[in-house]
C-alpha cells in the first residue's frame, strides 16, 4: 500500500533523513520507534509532502507521491495526524470535521460523524465545542476524526500517546484497533515501546534519520540488546 | 453642538463607516487566509468606482439598473482581481512578506495607469442614484435618502459576511485556513483555490465599496492611496484577519472624524483649535494608541501576524579586497564626474537625487535588513531633517550651514521618540505604526500653515554663497553620504551591529546572553532616523525647497522598493537599489507618460527574476554557497 525507498530529507542544510526505506501493508499497523529527535516527524512528513525528500521515492497505492502537493497526496486517501495536534481552535468539532471531509472512495472505510462517535465516544457528546475549548485528550481524538473524514485508506499518526492521560492512551490503543479492523492501514510513529507492543503489527527503529531495525513485534520483544540501545531513555 | 447638527454628522459617520468597513474586510480576510498585505487593495476599490461610472451612465438610468450597474462593477473588479491573484500572487506565496508588499505596489501603479489610460484624467462625477434622490428630515436638517441606505449595507454585509462563513464549506475552510492553512492543505483542500476565492471576493468587496461611492463623491484617480492607507488602519486597529474588529474599528474611526467635523472649531484652555483639521491624522493617532495598549488590535489575537518565514542569511562580512577595489573605482569616478559633467549640467542635478537616495536607502536598510524593523514610515525622518533644516533657516535666520547640521538633530529627536514606540512591536504592526508616526509628520507639515506654508511649503532654501555652484553643492552631497554610509556600515560590523542582528534573529536568546534588544533596536532606530535627516536636509537645500508632497508615503514606499531592489541581505545593496532606482524612475518618467505602469512592470520583473534583490543576486553569481 505503501512503499518509501531510499528518501533524503533536509531541513536547510541539515541533513535530517539518511535513506530511509520502509513499507506498510493494507490492513497492517506499522510502527516507527525513535528517541526525540530521532526523525519520526520528518518521516511522517516527508510521506505527506509537508517536506519535500531531496531524493528518494514514496510510492502509495501504485503511485510516485513524493513531488506531489500535501493536498494531492491526501486526496489519494493517505491521510496524515499531526503530531502538535493543529485543531482549529476557532471551528468546532463538527466544524472540524467538515474541514477534513472528502467524499467516499472504493477500497476504503467512509466515515460520519455518527462512525466517529462510536470510535470517539467523548467526541459524540461536544458537537458544538470549540476546538480550543476542549482537553489536550479530546484535542487528540478531534485531530484523528478530523483525518479520517477524509476516508483515508491510510493514516499516518503521529505520536497519539504523547502527551495525554493514561485512560486517553488506552483509548487511542483501543481506537487503532478499531481502525485496524475497519480496513484501515497505519504508520503510527511512537516513542513508547508499550503502547507500540499494544496495536502495531510490525516496527521499524530509527536513530539519528536512519532505519536501525526492521521487524516483528515478537521480533523486537525478545530482542533486549536493540530496545537497550536504541529505545532506552 | 447643537444635537441636530450631531445627529447628522452621526449617520454621517454612519455611512462612511459602511464604506470603510466594506474595503477593510476584504483586506482583513485575504490577510487572513493568504498572510499577503494587500497594497493593490485601494486599487480594486478605486476601479470600482471608474467601472461603477462607466455601467451606470449606460444603464443605470432607472433604480433597477442602478443596482445591477453597482453588482456589476464588484463583479468586473472581482475578476480583475481574480487574475492579479492567478497570475502574480500564485508565484510569490513562498517569498518573503517585503516581496509581497512590493508586488502588491507594483499592482497599484499598473492599475493607477490603466485607470488612467482608460478614463482620462479627468474626476467623473456620477449621477445620483435613481429613486433615492431626495433627502429626509432628520431633526430639522436634510439627511440624503441614499447615504441612509449605504449606513444599511454595512451591517448588510456584515451579516452575509458572517453567513457564509459559519454556514458554508468554503467559510468554514476560509476560517480554518485564516489559522492553519498547512494543515488545511494536508487534510486535502487545494489552498491555491481557496487563496483564489478568497483574494476575489476581497475584491468584490472593496469594489463594492467604492462603486456605492459614486453618488457621494466624483471617480478620482489619487483615491487608492488614500483608500488603501484607511483600510490599513482599520484592519490594524480591529485586528488583523478579525471581520467583527473591521467592523467595529471601520465604525470608531468614522464616527471619531464625524465628531471632529462636527465639533469644528472651537476653544479650548483658551488656546482656539481646529478639530476639522484633526480628522487627517485622527485614525493615525486611535492607530497609534490601540497599538500600543493592544498591540494585535481590538479583536484580533496576539501573534496571530507574526509570521517566522525568516531567512536563514548568511551573516554580514567586511568586503573583500575585489569588492574594496570595486568601491574604489567607484568613488573615484564619482569624485571625478564633474568633469564630465559640465558638459552634460543634468546629470549633476540627477547624481545629486541619486546621493540623497543612497543615503536615504542606506538609513533605512540599517533598521530594517540587520535591524529588522520593517518601517514603512521611513519619510518621516527624512521629512524632520528637511523641515527641521528649513524651519531653522526661515523662522530662526540660521545660516545654511548650521541648519544642514541641526537636521539629523531633529530626525534624531523624533526618532527617539517614535523609535521607543515603534520598536515593541515587530512585523506588520510595526510596519503600521511607522506609517501611522509618518502621517502625523506629514499632516502637521500639511496643515500647519502659519509654520510649514501648508502645501506649498517652505521656499526659497538655498545652499550658502560657497556650495552655490552644482558641483560644489555636489562635492558636499557626496562627501556627507559616503560619510553616512560607511559610518552604518561600521556600525554594523561593530558589535553593536552584531547585537542588532541578533536581537533580530533571536529576542530571546539575545536577551539570555545579556543583549538589551530594546535599547539595541531604540538606538539602532535613532541612528537610522539621524542620517536619514541629512538626507532630508541636503534634499532640501538641492531643491531649494521642501513641500509635504516630498514626505509623503511614497517616499518611505520608494526607500522600501530601493532597499527591495537592491537586496535586503546585503550591505552594498540599499547603495544599488537606490541608485538603479532613481536613475529608472528619472529616466521612465521624463520619456514615458505611463511611467507608473512601467515602474510597475519594472518592479514585478525583478520580483519575479531577482528573488534576493539585484545586489543579492549578483553576489550570489560570485559568491560559491557557503556551506
Ligand atoms: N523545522 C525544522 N527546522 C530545522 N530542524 C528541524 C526542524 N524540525 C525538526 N528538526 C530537526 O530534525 C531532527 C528530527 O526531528 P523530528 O521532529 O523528525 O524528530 P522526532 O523523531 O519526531 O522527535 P520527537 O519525538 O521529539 O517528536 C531533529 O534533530 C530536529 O531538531
Ligand atoms: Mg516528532
Amino acid at each position: 500500500m505503501l512503499q518509501i525507498s531510499k528518501i533524503h530529507s533536509y531541513y536547510g542544510q541539515a541533513h535530517i533523513l539518511t535513506d530511509v526505506s520502509l513499507e506498510v501493508n493494507a490492513g497492517e499497523v506499522v510502527v516507527l520507534l525513535g528517541r526525540n529527535g530521532a526523525g519520526k516527524s520528518t518521516t511522517l512528513k516527508s510521506i505527506i509532502g509537508l517536506v519535500r525528500p531531496a531524493s528518494g521515492a514514496v510510492v502509495f497505492a501504485g503511485t510516485r507521491i513524493e513531488r506531489l502537493a500535501p493536498y494531492r497526496i491526501a486526496r489519494m486517501g493517505l491521510g496524515y495526524v499531526p503530531e502538535e495536534r493543529r485543531i482549529f481552535t476557532d471551528l468546532s468539532v463538527l466544524e472540524n470535521l467538515e474541514v477534513g471531509r472528502q467524499p467516499p472512495r472504493a477500497r476504503a472505510p467512509t466515515w460520519d460523524f455518527e462512525k466517529l462517535g462510536a470510535l470517539f465516544p467523548n467526541l459524540r457528546e461536544m458537537p458544538d465545542r470549540l476546538g480550543g475549548r476542549m482537553s489536550g485528550g479530546e484535542q487528540q481524538m478531534l485531530t484523528i476524526a478530523r483525518t479520517l473524514m477524509g476516508n483515508p485508506a491510510c493514516i499516518l499518526l503521529d505520536e497519539p500517546s504523547e502527551g495525554v492521560a493514561p485512560v486517553i492512551v488506552d483509548q487511542m490503543a483501543e481506537a487503532i484497533r478499531g481502525l485496524k479492523a475497519a480496513g484501515v492501514a497505519i504508520l503510527l510513529s511512537e516513542q513508547n515501546l508499550h503502547f507500540a507492543m499494544e496495536v502495531a503489527d510490525r516496527a521499524y527503529i530509527i536513530e539519528k534519520g536512519g532505519i536501525r531495525f526492521e521487524g516483528t513485534m515478537q521480533a523486537l520483544s525478545a530482542n533486549a540488546e536493540v530496545q537497550a540501545q536504541y529505545l532506552a531513555v | 453642538m447643537s444635537p441636530d447638527a450631531f445627529a447628522v454628522q452621526f449617520l454621517n459617520g454612519l455611512a462612511s463607516a459602511s464604506t470603510l468597513f466594506l474595503i477593510a474586510v476584504g483586506l482583513s480576510l485575504i490577510f487572513g487566509v493568504t498572510r499577503i498585505v494587500n497594497f493593490a487593495h485601494g486599487s480594486f476599490y478605486m476601479l470600482g468606482i471608474f467601472v461603477a461610472y462607466s455601467l451606470v451612465t449606460r444603464i443605470g438610468d432607472s433604480p433597477f439598473g442602478f443596482w445591477v450597474s453597482m453588482l456589476l462593477a464588484a463583479l468586473v473588479v472581482a475578476i480583475v482581481g481574480l487574475l492579479v491573484e492567478l497570475v502574480l500572487l500564485r508565484r510569490i506565496y513562498q517569498a518573503p512578506e517585503l516581496f509581497q508588499l512590493l508586488a502588491t505596489f507594483a499592482v497599484v501603479l499598473i492599475v493607477r495607469d490603466a485607470t488612467l489610460a482608460i478614463w482620462g484624467p479627468e474626476d467623473l462625477l456620477g449621477p445620483r442614484a435613481p429613486g433615492l434622490k431626495g433627502s429626509v428630515d432628520i431633526l430639522g436638517r436634510q439627511f440624503p435618502t441614499y447615504d441612509l441606505v449605504l449606513i444599511c449595507i454595512g451591517p448588510a454585509v456584515l451579516a452575509a459576511l458572517w453567513f457564509v462563513l459559519t454556514r458554508t464549506r468554503f467559510g468554514v475552510l476560509i476560517r480554518a485556513a485564516t489559522q492553519d492553512r498547512d494543515m488545511v492543505g494536508a487534510l486535502g483542500v487545494n489552498q491555491a483555490w481557496l487563496f483564489s476565492g478568497v483574494f476575489a471576493l476581497g475584491a468584490f468587496l472593496a469594489a463594492l465599496g467604492g462603486a456605492l461611492q459614486l453618488p457621494r463623491e466624483p471617480a478620482n484617480l489619487g483615491i487608492d492611496l488614500v483608500a488603501i492607507g484607511e483600510a490599513f488602519v482599520v484592519v490594524v486597529v480591529g485586528g488583523m484577519g478579525s471581520i467583527p474588529g473591521a467592523f467595529l474599528a471601520a465604525f470608531i474611526i468614522a464616527e471619531i472624524k464625524a465628531m471632529c467635523f462636527a465639533i469644528g472649531q472651537t476653544t479650548l484652555f483658551g488656546v482656539s483649535f481646529s478639530f476639522s483639521k484633526l480628522t487627517l491624522v485622527v485614525e493615525f493617532l486611535v492607530m497609534a494608541a490601540v497599538l500600543i495598549w493592544r498591540p494585535w488590535g481590538l479583536m484580533g489575537r496576539p501573534g496571530a501576524a507574526t509570521r517566522n518565514a525568516a531567512e536563514i542569511e548568511v551573516p554580514l562580512k567586511p568586503a573583500d579586497a575585489r569588492t574594496r577595489k570595486l568601491g574604489w573605482v567607484v568613488l573615484i569616478a564619482l569624485v571625478l564626474l564633474p568633469l564630465v559633467g559640465t558638459a552634460f549640467p543634468y546629470t549633476i542635478v540627477l547624481s545629486i537625487d541619486i546621493l540623497v537616495a543612497v543615503l536615504f536607502a542606506t538609513s533605512l536598510h540599517f533598521i530594517m535588513g540587520p535591524g529588522g524593523m520593517h518601517s514603512f514610515g521611513h519619510a518621516a525622518y527624512f521629512g524632520l531633517g528637511a523641515y527641521g533644516a528649513g524651519l531653522l533657516v526661515k523662522q530662526l535666520g540660521w545660516p545654511m550651514e548650521g541648519a544642514l547640521a541641526a537636521a539629523p538633530v531633529a530626525a534624531a529627536v523624533g526618532a527617539l521618540i517614535f523609535g521607543w514606540f515603534c520598536v515593541r512591536l515587530s512585523g506588520v504592526y510595526l510596519a503600521m505604526l511607522t506609517l501611522a508616526f509618518a502621517q502625523i509628520v506629514w499632516s502637521i507639515a500639511f496643515q500647519w500653515d502659519e509654520l510649514t506654508g501648508g502645501s506649498n511649503g517652505i521656499v526659497g532654501l538655498w545652499p550658502a554663497e560657497w556650495l552655490s555652484e552644482k558641483w560644489a553643492y555636489y562635492y558636499l552631497t557626496l562627501t556627507l553620504t559616503v560619510a553616512g554610509v560607511l559610518l552604518l556600515w561600521r556600525v554594523l560590523l561593530a558589535p553593536f551591529g552584531y547585537a542588532l542582528r541578533a536581537g533580530r534573529d533571536s529576542p530571546l536568546r539575545a536577551d539570555a546572553i545579556g543583549i538589551d534588544v530594546f535599547h539595541t533596536q531604540w538606538m539602532g532606530f535613532v541612528l537610522a532616523g539621524a542620517v536619514c535627516g541629512v538626507a532630508g536636509g541636503l534634499f532640501a537645500f538641492s531643491k531649494g525647497s521642501i513641500a509635504p508632497e516630498a514626505i509623503s508615503v511614497g517616499r518611505s514606499i520608494d526607500g522600501l522598493v530601493m532597499v527591495l531592489l537592491g537586496g535586503i541581505q546585503t550591505l552594498s545593496g540599499p547603495v544599488v537599489g537606490a541608485a538603479l532606482f532613481t536613475w529608472l524612475q528619472d529616466l521612465i518618467a521624463r520619456e514615458f507618460q505611463y511611467w507608473r505602469a512601467a515602474l510597475g512592470f519594472t518592479i514585478l520583473v525583478l520580483v519575479l527574476a531577482f528573488p534576493l534583490g539585484v545586489a543579492g543576486s549578483i553576489k550570489r553569481l560570485f559568491v560559491k554557497e557557503v556551506a
